[in-house]
Parts: structure tokens; sequence; C-alpha cells
């Protein structure tokens, strides 16, 4: 089976200008929901406890939330967590009482309010000086990902593919942040783990078509760079696409079968392998041609010599 | 034609079947079971297994194997219940002699643990317990060796004759204040050359002349790592006198323990225990200055005020008989004149000597018993972390010295057993040299453990399924052998993860999955070279050479670049995060091997001893 029966000649960089126009008015959209919306960040980054419990049958959360109330936790945001049975209950960091006074407190609270004993699945505590030290070194390790790929590429192929490749990876990281800002979905150390990944998987994408580009560069005599990086793109589509597609499988799988604690984890990934599928087509390629890449820029030195020879 | 050489062929058989071999042991059931290791005062040998078995007998639990480990003994259960039965029964037979920590342990037959072949090392997050991150308090560590320092330049000063005006602490320095110059001079020489670990500067002014003596940043970076080092030693004594299987209590960073205890499930209990610095002082009691002066705020220089439990005030002398670190053994019990709970204490040679001396000199004076607690607690003020350190000091029992004694003796005046239980653990485990606060803690329980295995295990394979129909049906044989080499992959990832003992968390999982879908990539790179090749008008078996060939330098590319973000991953990561990034690697690397080699070597099994028409591809 193949999804083209030959190579295709789509003019993907004919489209460039319009890609810039989406990409650049997607990026805006994205930094100002950061701007102004902000991350719903989780407990690992802003401290805090968290307390999952499970109950035998369904429970109602405006109970859940009178009972912690009562307690004294009325800043409590009580939700479902994956059935409705499950309730999650995050509780602000409290002056007056340590960690595990105030899990105990609010698990006591919600024993309560049913007869049969409720599990107690889950407690976090997060203090305020981690999740500040996390937010640190979760911005140094994506700057760091960042500088040791715009190394490695910028040996193997050239500094303007590295920074093409960079920019897309940008992209693609700001677009991702940008929907969990946007829909307000939590963002915890799973899904910051999540956004390194889509680094790699965004890059490999990218990798695949520079990587053909070089080769056709130096095969390719006639026609303009465009010209090539469009045949390049055309020639590495399906695997693009297939690539995708596997990817997209085991990730759906695992954001229906892999539990509510993967779903943000999940949902990070499926948006930066498709927003990274079109990256690697459209940015990272428009970025080369923008700052204007040519032939004679990966022409190895020593193949220069040789041709030389044969022209004469 | 297409041919792999002899060793090629050998190494992909060689590599599988290893892989498998150690991948094996994950699919044995676990049985429940007990350890048993001895304390100070015991150690595991034939006796206690014998003593073990009969415990059992008489209790009537049948046990499905006693094996002596190292100096542990484990003993396999059928299920759970005999478990806790048993738990109780050698409970009453060992004593407190012995540590017992309930367990799971694979039931793999012996040629394979022979071999050492163990299952993967699960995470927190898949078995259920305790995971707390401890922050040290090294700026509390220095200001106390900068506080013992300042005390012993006192008694220097004092021996020596050199009259002083005033020794304090100004932050991490010690101010010595004198009134003249050559008496000054004269002190800075000798603690010069008595403390070497010392940094020493003198200035004057105001009439006044001093000698400030600071840590020098070697001595200051020492006196941390002791720190450290020493918190890691007594917290481990503490958590193996709870009796929690596999614990792990490791250095995270400069300043930060974990300690992790797999199937715990009582946060409260081991935070109060893991936290506490209990300990005790032993203090003559100043009985020359009148107590009443010195609540009123003149507190004779030479002693302290302190409050009993019930309020009342106690004048003691400032120097100290012996501390809590002094104490190598202690138990509780009940007392058997007075019926109270107490503590009944060892002290080691040093401390004996000191003892007995004041004891002797000091008959029929009052002597106090000094229970000291500290606890830290991060606060945010005005948006900043800030850090509120407060020292319980009270005194528990204040009596008469009877008659001289030496290094065991009790100690009485505590509340209630329990107390007494916790502070004798506390003594025997040793203080904590600085004091620590927690500043993350997750208990995972039991049944969101056994889930979020579920969980995991249902998406990999749902996943992986799905992958292999795709393959299977756009590539045909060529993707048959493809989902032949993805299962492998998975195989010689789990064998990694068990031979490494790595953690396997959720998002560890989540990582497989993520590689599962990614390891067809440099098939997929491989295969459509392949079809262009044909395309091309190539017949199938330069196609296949050259597909391979041309695809080889890209996979290396893109793989390299993901394996970047896996070690910046690693390298930032915390527990979870870490899982995730060493799956991530791990199949990054084994997948390169079957999706590449391993393909190679069935696709020319199958196509390159004859001649081939067309390709199945």
């Amino acid at each position: 089976m193949q999804i083209f029966k030959k190579t295709t000649n789509f003019n993907f960089m004919g489209g460039r200008k319009l890609a810039l126009i989406v990409s650049g008015a997607v990026i805006l959209v994205a930094l100002a929901s950061i701007a102004v919306r902000g991350l719903n960040l989780g407990i690992d980054f802003t401290g805090g406890t968290l307390v999952e419990v499970g109950y035998q049958e369904t429970v109602d959360l405006p109970k859940v939330r009178e009972a912690l109330a009562a307690e004294g936790f009325s800043d409590a945001t009580v939700q479902h967590f994956g059935t409705s049975r499950d309730v999650l209950v995050r509780l602000a960091p409290r002056d007056d009482a340590d960690s595990s006074a105030i899990s105990n407190t609010a698990f006591t609270a919600m024993n309560k309010l049913v007869d049969g004993q409720a599990d107690l699945r889950r407690v976090e505590y997060v203090g305020p000086q981690v999740g500040d030290e996390l937010t640190e070194d979760g911005g140094l390790a994506m700057l760091y990902a960042l500088i040791g790929i715009l190394i490695y590429v910028g040996i193997r192929f050239e500094y303007r593919f590295a920074v093409g490749a960079v920019i897309a990876l940008v992209h693609d990281v700001t677009v991702t942040i940008g929907i969990f800002s946007l829909f307000q979905v939590e963002f915890d150390l799973p899904v910051l783990a999540a956004v390194l990944a889509v680094i790699g998987y965004s890059l490999n994408d990218t990798i695949v078509v520079f990587d053909r580009i070089r080769e056709n560069f130096r095969k390719i005599r006639k026609g303009s760079a465009v010209e090539i990086i469009n045949a390049s793109l055309n020639q590495t589509l399906t695997r693009t696409l297939v690539t995708s597609m596997t990817t997209l499988l085991v990730l759906i799988a695992l954001f229906i079968f892999g539990g509510e604690i993967i779903h943000g984890f999940a949902l990070a990934l499926i948006v930066g392998v498709v927003v990274g599928t079109y990256s690697s087509i459209y940015v990272a390629s428009t970025a080369i041609i923008m700052m204007g890449i040519s032939k004679d820029d990966l022409m190895p030195v020593e193949k220069e010599g040789a041709e030389v020879e044969e022209n004469l | 034609m297409n041919q792999y050489p002899l060793w090629k062929n050998l190494l992909v058989v060689i590599v599988v079947l290893v892989g498998a071999l150690f991948a094996l042991p994950n699919i044995y059931d676990q049985d429940p079971s007990m350890e048993i290791s001895g304390t100070r005062r015991a150690t595991v040998d034939e006796t206690t297994m014998a003593r073990v078995t009969q415990a059992l007998e008489k209790a009537g639990v049948e046990a499905k194997g006693i094996s002596a480990e190292n100096t542990k003994l484990l003993v396999r259960f059928r299920n759970s219940e005999d478990q806790l039965k048993a738990k109780e029964a050698i409970a009453k037979e060992l004593g407190t002699d012995y540590n017992q920590a309930l367990t799971l342990s694979p039931d793999l037959p012996d040629w394979l643990s022979s071999l050492g072949a163990e299952p993967m090392y699960l995470g927190l997050d898949l078995r259920g317990g305790i995971h707390v991150l401890i922050d040290v308090d090294m700026e509390a560590a220095v200001e106390q060796a900068v506080e013992r320092n300042s005390g012993d330049i006192r008694t220097l000063l004092r021996k020596n004759k050199v009259r002083y005006l005033r020794v304090s602490r100004e932050g991490e320095t010690v101010v010595v204040k004198f009134n003249d110059a050559t008496k000054r001079d004269k002190a800075e020489q000798l603690i010069h050359s008595e403390f070497r670990s010392l940094a020493t500067a003198m200035s004057d002014g105001g009439g006044d002349y001093y000698v400030r003596a600071t840590l020098k940043p070697a001595e200051r970076r020492a006196v941390q790592k002791f720190a450290l080092e020493q918190n890691i030693t007594t917290l481990r004594n503490r958590v193996n006198a709870l009796g929690v299987a596999e614990p792990l209590i490791q250095q995270q960073g400069d300043r930060r323990i974990v300690v992790q205890l797999p199937g715990a499930q009582d946060p409260t209990k081991l935070k109060e225990i893991l936290g506490a610095t209990a300990t005790l002082e032993y203090r003559l009691a100043d009985t020359e200055h009148s107590v009443q002066d010195a609540v009123n705020g003149r507190v004779p220089p030479g002693s302290k005020l302190y409050y009993e439990r019930n309020g009342q005030p106690v004048l003691l002398k400032k120097s100290v008989i012996v501390t809590g670190n002094q104490i190598i053994d202690a138990s509780s019990g009940i007392d058997q004149r007075s019926g109270q709970p107490m503590v009944s204490v060892r002290l080691d040679g040093p401390g004996g000597n000191r003892m007995r001396r004041v004891t002797n000199d000091n008959v029929s004076k009052p002597m106090a018993v000094v229970f000291i607690e500290n606890r830290v607690v991060t606060r945010m003020v005005d948006g900043k972390p800030v850090k509120h350190r407060t020292k319980v000091e009270e005194v528990i029992s204040i009596a008469n010295i009877l008659e001289p004694f030496g290094n065991r003796f009790q100690t009485t005046g505590l509340d209630t057993s329990e107390e007494a239980r916790d502070l004798a653990l506390l003594l025997r485990a040793g203080a904590l040299a600085a004091p620590i606060e927690i500043v993350e803690e997750r208990t995972i329980g039991p049944s969101l453990g056994q889930d979020n295995i579920d969980q995991g295990f249902m998406s990999v394979v749902i996943g992986m399924v799905l992958v292999m129909i795709f393959m299977a049906v756009y590539y045909r044989v060529f993707g048959l052998v493809a989902d032949l080499a993805l299962s492998m992959n998975l195989v010689l990832i789990i064998a990694i993860l068990s031979m490494l003992q790595a953690t396997l968390t959720l998002p560890g999982i989540a990582g497989i999955v993520l590689t599962v879908g990614m390891a067809v990539d440099a098939n997929v790179l491989i295969f459509e070279r392949i079809r262009e090749e044909i395309r091309n008008g190539n017949t199938p078996q330069a196609s296949i050479q050259a597909g391979y060939a041309k695809a080889f330098s890209t996979i290396i590319d893109a793989n390299i670049t993901t394996l970047i973000a896996a070690v910046v991953l690693f390298s930032f990561g915390t527990g979870p995060i870490k899982g995730f990034a060493v799956t991530l690697a791990i199949g990054i690397l084994t997948s390169m091997f079957t999706a590449i080699i391993g393909t190679r070597a069935v696709i020319n099994w199958i196509y390159g001893r004859r001649r081939v028409k067309a390709l199945a591809v």
C-alpha cells in the first residue's frame, strides 16, 4: 500500500509566505495567551498539596467542597479525576500547619462523607522552594537542549541549517505551550518532560528533511534552491506522514488507555507531533531559504576539486 | 548478493537470545515475602533461621521457602494473608532485636536467579510507596560548627590565662574582644596555632581590640560535606529501624537527600521519625543562683534558664556533661519503681568516663535531662521562601544524683510509652548533624500503583498492535520484518532495564510507548528509500543495498539529536522525568540495532540468496 503512487510534486515552498503568516499569527496568539492567561501550573511548580481519593461509589463534588470548607480549606480546588468515583483536591500552602497535617485533615474530612472506607490513592506535597527551582531548571534544560542541538546540527550540516532547526523547535515548543495556556490544561512535570520530548521528535523530522536537502543540493545540478528544497520535501513526504502517523497511533493509545495521570503528557506530545510535522515542512525549510542558503554552501571541499577537473 | 557475514548473523542471534533471557524474569509472579535483618544487638545466623521456622510452625503458617541471603533472611509465603500472620508470629519470637520488612520477591527458577537475572525495578508510582525529598540546612550546620569553635576558643584562652572581654558569634564569624593590643596579639597567635581550620584577622576601633576568626573555605565545605554524610547515615539507620524493604536513601544535588520507601503507606509516621531531631543532653543544675532572678532577666553567666514540661523554670549549668551523640545504644521500657515509661541508655567510652567523674564529684546534687528538638519550616513571605527555625528545649527530668554511675543508666520523665519508644529509636539511630526539612513528599497508594501498571501495560500493547498492523498493511513482507524488529526492540528495552536495574516509572512506560512509535521510523526511512530505488529502475537486490546504505546517515543524525534531548532530560530530571529519559535513550539505541542490523539480517535471509523479481515492500 502507498499513500502516493509516485513521488509527489507539491509546491510546498510556493506557499511559504502563507505559512509564514499562519505561523506568525499562531505564535502571536500563543505568546499573547502565555502573557495574559499564563499557564495553569501544577503543584510541581507552584508548591502545595494534592490529595487524590478513590470512593467506592460516585460522589458529588459540592459535598466534598463543603466538607473541606468546614475544615478551613475554602480555597481548595476539587475535581473528578478520570472517573466520578475519583476526586482530586488541590490545597494551597498554609502557614499554620505542615504538609502532613494538611493532607491528613483533608483526607479525614473527605473520608467522613461516605459510610465505607475511602481509598487514599495519592498525596503529593511540594515545598515552595522546590517549585521555584523546577521552573528554573526546566527553562535551563530547554535552553541546554537547544544549544546542544544547535552545535550538533551546525557541525554536521551548516550554521543556517542549525538556526533553521532551532527556529522550528522554538516554534513547536511555543505553540505546544501556547495551547496548554489557551485551554488552561494543567502544566505539570510530565508535561514539561513531554515538551522536551517534542524537541527531540520535531528535530528528528527536521533532520530527515535537511538530510535530503543536503543530498539533493549535491546531486541535482539544475534548479534553484527553492526548487531543490521543494523536491526534497516531496521525496520525504511519505516518510514524514507515515512516521507521524505511527507516532500518533501510539500517542492516541496512550491518551485513551494510559490513565488520567498521563493525559497531559500524551496531549502535549500529540500537539507537538502534529505541529512538528508541519514545522519540518514549512518552518525549517522556509527559514533556511530566508537565510539565503545556496548550493555552494553544501558542496564538500574535496568534491569541488573533483568537479573542476571534470569540467576541464 | 545481499548476505551478512556469519559474525553479524551470530551477533543478532546472540543479542536476541541474551535479551530474551534477561527479559524473562519479568513474566514470573511475585511472592509476598518477609525480609529479616539483624540490628546492632543481633545478627542473622542459623539459629535465627531455626527460631523463625519454629515460630511459623507454632503459628500454623506454611512458608513457601526460607533462604539466607547475605546478612538477611528471606521468607516466602503463598499469599499475603500468610504473610501478615507470619509477621505477627515472627515479631513475637524475635522481638526488637531484628528488623522485619514485608516485601514482594519474584518466584524465579534457580537457574535464572543464578544468572543474576532480575525483573525490572518498579518506581514508586507503579508499586506504591512514599517518596520524600529532604533539604539539609547547610547554613545551620556551619553555624553549629562556628558555635562549637567559639566555645573552644573560650576554653583555650582561659586555659592560657589570656583575659578577654567577650567572645561572641556574628553570623559565621567568632569575634573576641580585648581591652589591649598585646593580649589580643597573643590570643591571635594561640588561635592561629591551635585551630588550623580557622582564618584569623585583627582589627581595632573605639579603644577595643578584636580578633575575628572565620572558617576557611575548605573547612566550611568539609563541615557541610560531613553534615550531609552524617545525616544520610542517620536517616538510613532510622529508616532501617522502621522495617521497610528495599529503602532508597540517596544524595541528590549538594544539599538534598531522597528517601524512597516502596510499599510504605504511613507518611505521617515516616515524617515524624525522619524529621525528628530529638536528642538528649545531661546537665548539672545550678543551685548557687536564684531561679527567680533568672526569670526576671538576670541569668548568671555560665548558666541558662530552662523550663520543665509543666512550665516550672529551672536554672542549669551551660556546660554539658554528655550529649545524645555519645549515646551508642538506647531501648525503651517501663521503670520498675515508678511505673513510668523510661529510656535506658548506654554511653560510649569517653561519655561514660565523663559521666562517672561528674556524678562522683556531685553526689546528692541535682542533675537534669534536657530534651531538645529542632524544627525548620519554610514559608512564603512576600513571595520569597523564608526559613523559620524553632528550637524546643525542655527539661524532662531533674533528680538528685543518688550514687555515681557510669555508662549505663535510665532516664524517666517522658509522657507516654510511645514517646519513650520513638526517643530510644532516635537515640539509637544517632542524631542529625544539621536540621532537615521535608521539601517534597509523594505518597502513592497501592491501588493507584497497580492501576498505573495495568494502564501503562495496556497502552503499550494497544499502541504496538496498531503500529504493527499499520506496518504490515503498508509495507507487506518488509512491514512484517519491521514488526519482528519492533517486538525484539521491546524485549531488548525490558532486558536492559532489568540488567541496569534502572527504575521503571509511569513516564518511563510512556517513554517506551513513544519509542515504539518512533522506532519504526528507521524502517520507514529504509523502506521508502528501497521503494524509491525500485521506482528509479534498480534491481531488487541493488535497491535493498542502496536503501539501507542511503538511509543510514539520516537515521544516525536523526537519532543522535533525539539522544541529545534525552541526555539533557536525564541530567536535569528528578525521579519520574529521569525514568522517561532513561527509557527514551535506551529505546533509541536498541531501536537503531533492531531496525537497521536486525531487519537487514532477516531481509537478507528472506531475499538475499536468490534471484528476486519483485520485493513485497
